[in-house]
């Protein structure tokens, strides 16, 4: 059985941790002594290319070379760490930020002076108030420890961070929406290209990362890129933090080596779901990924395999539903949530998470008949590639991935519900007593 | 002088162009003048505070917003117009910036704030339940909680079924007075009102921050960090 590999949660339930004393007393801020005192940035960029560190907040882009897009010579540029974590099932962020901010902090700093920035800012997402709280307080330490700010550790170099909290609107995840809310405008994604590394925030270039992504750096700084490749595999070197929540006895963040069977995570480490119930399905990477059965539990759980599967590791969050949910409603749950978060700028997401909602509330009334589905399906083939972001996708993948794989739940409560009287949309699914009996123990 | 606000959910269609047809691009109120507009001291300082840290002034709308409806309770058409004026914004501006973002308040509302997160992993475990039940504790109507949200009669609870706040592990949780708190129990939501009202730390068991890492007490650190440890 699997178990966890502890490398940015290692001591994350030390007393103290979120302070800096305790912080460097168990090693923090070595990385950044070195990374200032002994690296310039070409090596800080080799080092962080060589390591085959990959973004986590999705795409799983490499960090290095991302960060190695930006242009080189005497510009302004920035690096904002995107702290906005909203996907539904996602909870990584938080706890990295509430319980290691230092961490992350000096994450940041070590990619400003890699990426030539004077300004890193750490956008977090506003209903994030006790973590904000949190990391103001641990900038604050790192600026009187000389750390952050202006001449960082008596070397010249002037980085300032700054906390930026938003106001609620998943939308601002998506990294040139967030640029534009940290503008100071409305949360609207734009045309790329250019990318942000070239014209970001600003109009200057710009490196955007994820929060996980950042706390991984002064591992990879302090111990070189061949001691890091020595964790995870080949393609995804390093660990991920797993978020598994929904159907499952102890629900959490789990850190992990990519690899191992999902089963582990959700079965081992998550214990599963309770009364011994099955697993009917699992978004793998939030609940923008295609969802995938129980078939499909023995995966591999990396980038790779969950791609071939027809669906993304994403995010890492795994949400588990088990055979006592219905999966019209958890469509239904899902496609609510990107109509609520759509921004209204493209045609497609905006109509189409809008008619998806009110397709799934027929179908879930059993005003639906079985030629709707086909409907709901060619909506949401015509909202993917057909907007300026993916928000719209993000409903479309795994709406269209549930009606594909369970078409004959949704023909079955279509037929259910019409036989029965009007029924209540939004009856939940579990013995929610049970459950909570479950992760308590 | 400040044109006058009315809403506009009751117009018909008719009203409703009529309504826009008579707008006028030169009648949009321009920047005020800071002289003109009695700002408070503190709530200018904030706002003040918060442009120095960005490279652009205009970074500082989210701030600015934040201290209006920290100040007034709201983001009042009055505390935008103080924002404005203080960031050489017009108040139009403001207004669309706050309008688009679900943390900011365009009306008034009750003095406690409860988000319900009603997103999938708090729904498989009952948070349909949990926000009926804070609904019924707070005295407000369970149809407007889960659209949009609602204040109940007394001005102090205002209650919103909310989309993911991003604390699954603690499914099915609430978000009260800006503290997270999880895993409820729908006979937890009378308890949580009843603390918030009287001013008492709401269900202190179980708060976010006592929460230990799922995965139990640190185990035996891996050979290869204990190695990277050792240095």
């Amino acid at each position: 059985m699997a178990s966890e590999v502890r490398l940015l949660f290692r001591n994350v339930d030390e007393p103290g941790l979120a302070s800096i004393g305790t912080y460097r007393r168990l090693g923090g801020y070595r990385a950044l002594e070195r990374a200032f005192r002994e690296l310039d940035p070409e090596d800080l960029l080799t080092e962080l290319e060589a390591s085959g560190l990959r973004g986590r907040g999705g795409a799983g882009f490499s960090m290095g070379k991302k960060a190695g897009f930006l242009p080189r010579g005497d510009m302004e540029k920035y690096v904002c760490c995107n702290a906005d974590e909203s996907e539904p099932g996602t909870f990584k962020d938080r706890e990295l930020m509430q319980k290691n901010p230092h961490q992350l902090i000096e994450g940041c700093l070590i990619a400003s002076l890699a990426a030539g920035a004077r300004y890193t800012f750490i956008f977090i997402r506003g209903e994030y108030w006790e973590i904000a709280d949190v990391l103001d307080a641990a900038v604050a330490e790192a600026y009187d420890a000389g750390l952050a700010g202006e001449n960082i550790l008596g070397t010249g170099v002037a980085v300032d961070l700054v906390v930026h909290r938003g106001a609620g609107a998943y939308i601002c995840g998506e990294e040139t929406a967030l640029l534009d809310s940290l503008e100071g405008k409305r949360g609207n994604p734009r045309l790329k290209p250019p990318f942000p590394a070239i014209a970001g925030l600003y109009g200057g270039p710009t490196l955007i990362n994820n929060v996980e992504t950042l706390s991984n750096v002064p591992h990879v700084v302090s111990n070189g890129a061949d001691w890091f490749k020595g964790f995870g595999t080949e393609e995804s070197p390093g660990t991920k933090v797993v978020s598994v929540s929904g159907c499952v006895q102890r629900p959490g963040n789990y850190e992990i080596e990519l690899g191992i069977p999902a089963r582990e995570i959700i079965e081992g480490l998550a214990g599963g779901p309770p009364h011994g119930r099955a697993v009917k399905a699992w978004f793998p990477g939030g609940s923008s990924a295609p969802v995938l059965t129980a078939d499909e539990l023995d995966l591999p759980y990396t980038f790779e395999d969950m791609a071939e599967a027809k669906s993304m590791l994403g995010s890492g969050a795994i949400i588990v539903a088990d055979e006592t949910v219905s999966i019209p409603q958890l469509a239904l749950r899902t496609a609510r949530f990107y109509h609520h978060e759509s921004c209204g700028k493209c045609t497609p997401c905006r109509e189409g998470t809008n008619w998806t909602v009110k397709m799934l509330e027929r179908v879930v009334r059993g005003e639906a008949t079985p030629m709707d589905l086909d409907i709901i399906s060619s909506v949401q083939d015509n909202i993917i590639g057909n907007c300026l972001c993916v928000l719209g996708d993000s409903m479309a993948m795994p709406v269209g991935s549930m009606v594909a794989k369970f078409r004959g739940e949704f023909e079955e409560a279509i037929e259910g519900a019409r036989a029965a009287a009007p029924a209540p949309l939004d009856q939940s699914p579990m013995d929610a007593e049970a459950l909570t009996a479950g992760s308590a123990a | 002088m400040t044109p006058e606000l009315r809403p506009t959910d009751d117009l018909t269609t008719d009203q409703r162009h009529e309504l826009i047809a008579s707008m006028k691009p030169e009648d949009a109120e321009p920047v005020p003048e800071l002289h003109e507009v009695d700002v408070p001291d503190d709530l200018r300082e904030q706002i003040e505070t918060a442009m120095s840290r960005y490279p652009q002034l205009r970074s500082a709308s989210i701030p600015a917003l934040w201290a209006v409806q920290r100040h007034h309770g709201w983001c009042s058409p009055e505390g935008i117009r103080q924002a404005a004026a203080v960031m050489g914004l017009t108040p139009g501006y403001l207004q669309s910036v706050a309008s688009f973002y679900d943390l900011f308040h365009t009306t008034a509302q009750g003095r406690h704030q409860v988000l319900v997160c009603h997103n999938i992993s708090c729904w498989m475990r009952g948070a349909d339940e949990l926000l009926e039940a804070f609904c019924d504790a707070a005295g407000v109507s369970h149809a407007d909680a889960e659209h949009g949200g609602a204040t109940s009669a007394d001005g102090e609870f205002y209650v919103k079924g909310f989309e993911c706040l991003g604390a699954c592990e603690m499914a099915p949780m609430a978000s009260i007075d800006e503290i997270y708190v999880g895993p409820l129990e729908a006979g937890d939501a009378k308890t949580a009102i009843d603390q918030a009202r009287a001013g008492d730390e709401v269900l202190p068991d179980k708060a976010l921050g006592k929460r230990p890492a799922a995965g139990g007490p640190e185990p035996e650190p891996d050979p290869r960090v204990a190695e990277a440890e050792r240095g």
